[in-house]
């Protein structure tokens, strides 16, 4: 789709000594110098470590030792992902000057199967946000039209992949952050079921809402990605108690006799445009064509999914973020009291959406408010995965669009409503705990990328990636790659 | 034996009385902290036990500590409390000393819930909840005097921040400072049985804090106030009867208890205001989302009731049976509390008579490697008192060289030339005693009790020193009152 070698082609490449890892990485870098000015797609290119990174994975080869399923493929990593001794800022500037002493489990695993990392990506501030707008280092602009946001809040890493600059990116999801930049960008992006992947290293925004994974552009490339990064880790006690999934040899498999529903409440979502509906009845009938028996479904409870988790959302973010007072790291503003600093650092450190959402949910937790507002967005919540589990009853997977439009202008959201509506057919998932895919399924009206959602039920990624996989062909098919 | 429970003078005035619950934060006595592998230790050089999940740095996660948690619930077991599952939360305030500025705690659903706690004296307190949280760090405030207000600046010591702790909640059942004590001690000695906590009021590893309120009695339940700041028992015994005094003061003037948390200062035997209700923290409790819910099984709990050690109470309560007194008598107390109730079971078990093994026990066993001492040469040693080999006087010294050489209470006797006198052999120097000093026997003969009770003195000091101190005392005055036709 990018017309770039795909993470596949690159490891069997590396790892058989065809293609040496610092030529491929130069290549990346190259795309980077090229196009990085106008797109803005990373906070950080860490060029010099990437070459000497891929020196030593050529060494590895040379030396006989397999660098792992990764060797020599360049990744971005959203920039709320710890990484030792390089800066990791969450597009803030409370976090000003701080290098974690640390590196994400994630990054640690990205490591041991050779991949070189290139740089970190931008993000909304905290990962709060549907565009990239809201971050305190500017906005990265779509690489399919430059007047266009990328989505968020990972729109770094999807703008990334979708320029070239690498085959694959990590990002974080929310409320759809992985997701509805995928479909903006025209790239693959999957949110995994919550605690397949460690968020130990994750900055987190919403603890029980929050999982990396993986963007690329490719459906094979994303399931390899997220093989690597999966599986339990002792660090974070979310974590599941699973081995790593195993997908890319799930992929060929089609979708015969595979049951899939479409939900009602996403594809007639308020606001839902008529060609983003197209398309997603484009991939229902592709998908009947290869044999699976689709059918309508209602999930009653999701609408209510915007509301419950603008309450749960903000209050755990209320809470993570407190740490961000001037006493440890990051920004300090002096002042006359240790509280009069901590509120000038907060104050001068946090941009306009992060504190309101912080005040949001402080007030959701509030004392005489808690049960009208994040005790009944909590009741919610359950009443989701309930009805999430009666559709499961009948169907294999579930289908909807990933957003309600294609990728906006910038500026085109100010209001905060407006914005926090684009995550209506994602955040069910994040709330359910359960995975959800963006393909990439043909372009709108206006030529920009249209993505259809897989959603599928814990632990589901196998199924979900096998459904992707013939979504992906199928478009190929029809020829109609945007 | 002796009745300890000598009545104290009340503190309040009469009519009113104190209504104490005490919280009460106790180290756990861990390897690592609560949600790292950080050392869990006291003294060492400032932020040396640190790590990004003790320091709160963005992106680490809390794993719990499966020592801290069979310790709490070993603690519930031992104070008799339901002990539940439970859900972490984390409690938000913005302090420095607190890396992520919000404590994880656990609020609604504590691990421990609906204790008691027998007394020594008896009183049983309802223990509400013994919950599992994290400590803070550590301010240092330097310049001006230490003290926060005029300080140039502080400095944090993480060490302590991630250290395990339970706080455990009493009812509002204590009505004395003395009662308080009490809990707090008993508590104590839990803790230490048990192994869950070193308990050391004075690094700080027990802390306890006081809710006093006062009514009259009969009244409903006053407005409370609660003391900080209490580093020792005494403290919180004088603090608590401060602060009641202060209280009663008040309403007496007909002025209103505000409802506040005060700050005991022991210099100055007085508490002040440290912050008012009406500018507490709304701590915006939610459940912990990095922390799954704790679900004890029936096989956890089979493993810690078999683990826990015989209670205190328990303990009082085998002696006082074998003893044939009271749980409550003082020197059953005394016994338990100085670790030696297993000596005296042992003395009684090998004949030894139970009232003077208690007394022995009670009044010459404080000393250093009493609890090494033979339950059978101490069997041994009340036996000759009891059958008259050796007066209670002799048998006290025997005792310490018993103590000290670890040599039998027969031989040391023998060594010391301690044979006690026979009774004719006592009435001969007891008539020498009389015929020398016929007035003072004349005087004790006819006189009234007051002059009597000087005399028995002077004429025991008189059969001692004749008797080279062999006599025995109760014998003698037996003998000599029996003379006078008394």
């Amino acid at each position: 789709m990018t017309g770039h070698p795909t993470a596949v082609e690159i490891a069997a490449a590396v790892r058989r000594g065809e293609r040496s890892a610092r030529s491929v990485v130069e290549e990346h870098l190259a795309a980077i110098e090229a196009r990085e000015g106008e797109v803005h797609a990373f906070n950080l290119v860490t060029a010099e470590a990437a070459l000497a990174r891929a020196d030593e994975i050529d060494a590895q080869v040379a030396a006989g030792q397999d660098p792992g399923p990764l060797a020599g493929v360049p990744v971005a990593l959203k920039d709320n992902l710890c990484t030792r001794g390089v800066p990791t800022t969450c597009s803030s500037r409370i976090l000003e000057g701080w290098e974690p002493p640390y590196d994400a489990t994630v990054v640690e695993r990205l490591t041991a199967a050779g991949a070189v990392s290139v740089g970190k990506t931008n993000l909304d501030e905290f990962a709060m946000g549907s565009s990239t707008e809201n971050s305190a280092f500017g906005p990265t602009r779509n690489p399919r039209d430059l007047a266009r946001v990328p989505g968020g809040s990972s729109g770094g890493s999807a703008a990334a992949v979708a320029a070239g600059f690498a085959p694959l990116a990590l990002g974080s999801d929310t409320g759809g952050s992985i997701r509805q930049p995928a479909a903006f960008c025209g790239i693959v992006g999957a949110k995994p079921t919550y605690g397949a992947v460690s968020r130990y290293g994750l900055v987190a925004f919403a603890s029980s809402l929050d999982q990396i994974g993986p963007f690329a552009a490719t459906v094979a490339d994303a399931a390899l990605l997220l093989e690597v990064i999966s599986g339990h880790d002792e660090r974070d006690s979310t974590s599941l108690p699973e081995p790593p999934l195993a997908l890319t040899d799930r992929l060929d498999q089609g979708v015969e006799g595979l049951r899939v529903g479409v939900v009602k409440e996403l594809l007639d979502a308020e606001g839902m445009a008529p060609d983003v509906q197209a398309r997603t009845r484009a991939a229902v009938a592709a998908l009947e064509a290869a044999g699976a028996k689709v059918d309508e479904v209602s999930v009653p409870a999701v609408v209510y999914g915007l509301s419950a988790y603008y309450l749960i959302a903000p209050a755990e973010a209320s809470s993570n973020l407190a740490r961000y007072d001037g006493v440890r790291y990051g920004l300090r503003v002096d002042a006359p009291t240790t509280g009069e600093m901590m509120d000038a650092t907060r104050t001068a450190g946090f941009g306009a959406e992060v504190k309101r959402r912080i005040m949001l949910g402080t007030y959701a937790l509030s004392a005489g408010y808690y049960d009208a507002f994040y005790g009944k967005a909590q009741k919610v919540r359950s009443l989701i995965i309930r009805d999430f589990a009666a559709a499961y009853e009948r169907f294999d997977v579930l289908l909807s669009p990933t957003a309600p439009s294609t990728a906006f202008p910038f500026g085109a959201k100010a209001d905060p409503l407006s914005m926090y509506l684009n995550d209506v057919c994602t955040i069910p998932s994040n709330l359910a705990g359960h995975p959800a895919i963006s393909v990439p399924y043909g372009a709108g009206d206006d030529g920009l990328p249209i993505g259809v959602q897989i959603l599928a039920p814990a632990l589901g990624e196998p199924t979900m990636f096998q459904v992707a996989a013939v979504l992906e062909a199928s478009l190929a098919a029809e020829g109609g790659a945007s | 034996m002796t009745d300890t429970a000598t009545a104290a003078p009340s503190v309040l005035p009469d009519g009113w009385e104190m209504v104490i619950g005490l919280e009460v934060h106790c180290e756990l006595h861990t390897a690592t902290k609560l949600f790292c592998a950080c050392p869990n230790r006291f003294g060492d050089e400032p932020n040396a036990n640190t790590c990004p999940t003790c320091l709160g740095l963005p992106g680490s996660l809390p794993v719990l500590n499966a020592q801290a948690v069979e310790l709490a619930m070993r603690l519930g077991r031992a104070l008799h409390c339901e002990v539940k599952p439970s859900v972490f939360a984390r409690k938000n305030y913005f302090y420095p000393d607190q890396p992520k500025d919000y404590q994880i705690s656990q609020y609604d659903l504590p691990t421990n819930e609906h204790g008691y706690l027998d007394l020594p004296s008896g009183l049983r307190v309802g223990i509400t909840r013994a919950h599992i949280e994290e400590d803070t760090g550590k301010l240092n405030h330097v310049g001006g005097g230490g003290r926060i207000h005029d300080a140039a600046h502080s400095l944090v010591d993480y060490n302590r921040a991630g250290v395990p702790l339970v706080e455990i909640v009493s009812e509002p059942d204590m009505r004395t400072s003395e009662q308080a004590k009490e809990y707090a001690a008993e508590l104590r000695a839990i803790l230490l049985a048990t192994g869950v906590s070193d308990a050391k009021m004075e690094e700080g590893s027990m802390r306890v804090d006081a809710n006093v309120s006062v009514r009259r009695i009969g009244e409903p339940f006053g407005t409370r106030c609660e003391i900080k700041n209490l580093n020792s028992l005494r403290s919180l015994g004088r603090a608590i009867d401060y602060e009641a005094r202060r209280q009663v003061q008040l309403l007496e003037a007909g002025e209103r208890v505000v409802q506040e948390t005060r700050h005991w200062d022991e210099a100055s035997g007085r508490t002040g205001t440290l912050r008012s209700k009406e500018d507490a923290d709304d701590y915006r409790y939610f459940p912990e989302p990095d922390l799954v819910p704790l679900e004890p099984t029936a096989e956890d709990l089979a493993r810690i009731d078999a683990a826990l050690p015989k209670l205190p109470a328990d303990r009082r309560a085998e002696l006082a049976a074998a003893a044939g007194v009271e749980p409550t008598d003082g020197a059953v107390v005394i016994a338990v509390q100085r670790d030696l109730d297993g000596l005296a079971l042992a003395a009684i078990a090998a004949g030894g008579d139970p009232a003077r093994v208690l007394t022995h026990v009670e009044h010459n066993l404080a000393v250093e490697g009493a609890e090494s001492l033979s339950p059978e040469h101490l069997a041994a040693l009340v036996t000759m008192e009891v059958g008259g080999e050796l007066t209670a006087t002799q048998a006290k010294t025997v005792l310490a060289e018993m103590v000290a050489t670890g040599a039998d209470p027969a031989s040391i006797a023998k060594a010391k030339g301690f044979e006690a006198l026979d009774t004719s052999a006592l009435e001969a120097i007891i008539d020498e005693v009389i015929a020398a000093n016929p007035e003072e026997w004349e005087t004790f003969r006819t006189g009234d009790d007051k002059a009597r009770g000087k005399l028995t003195g002077f004429f025991m000091g008189q059969v001692m020193k004749a008797s080279k101190g062999q006599a025995d005392g109760k014998t003698a005055t037996a003998i000599l009152r029996a003379k006078a036709g008394l």
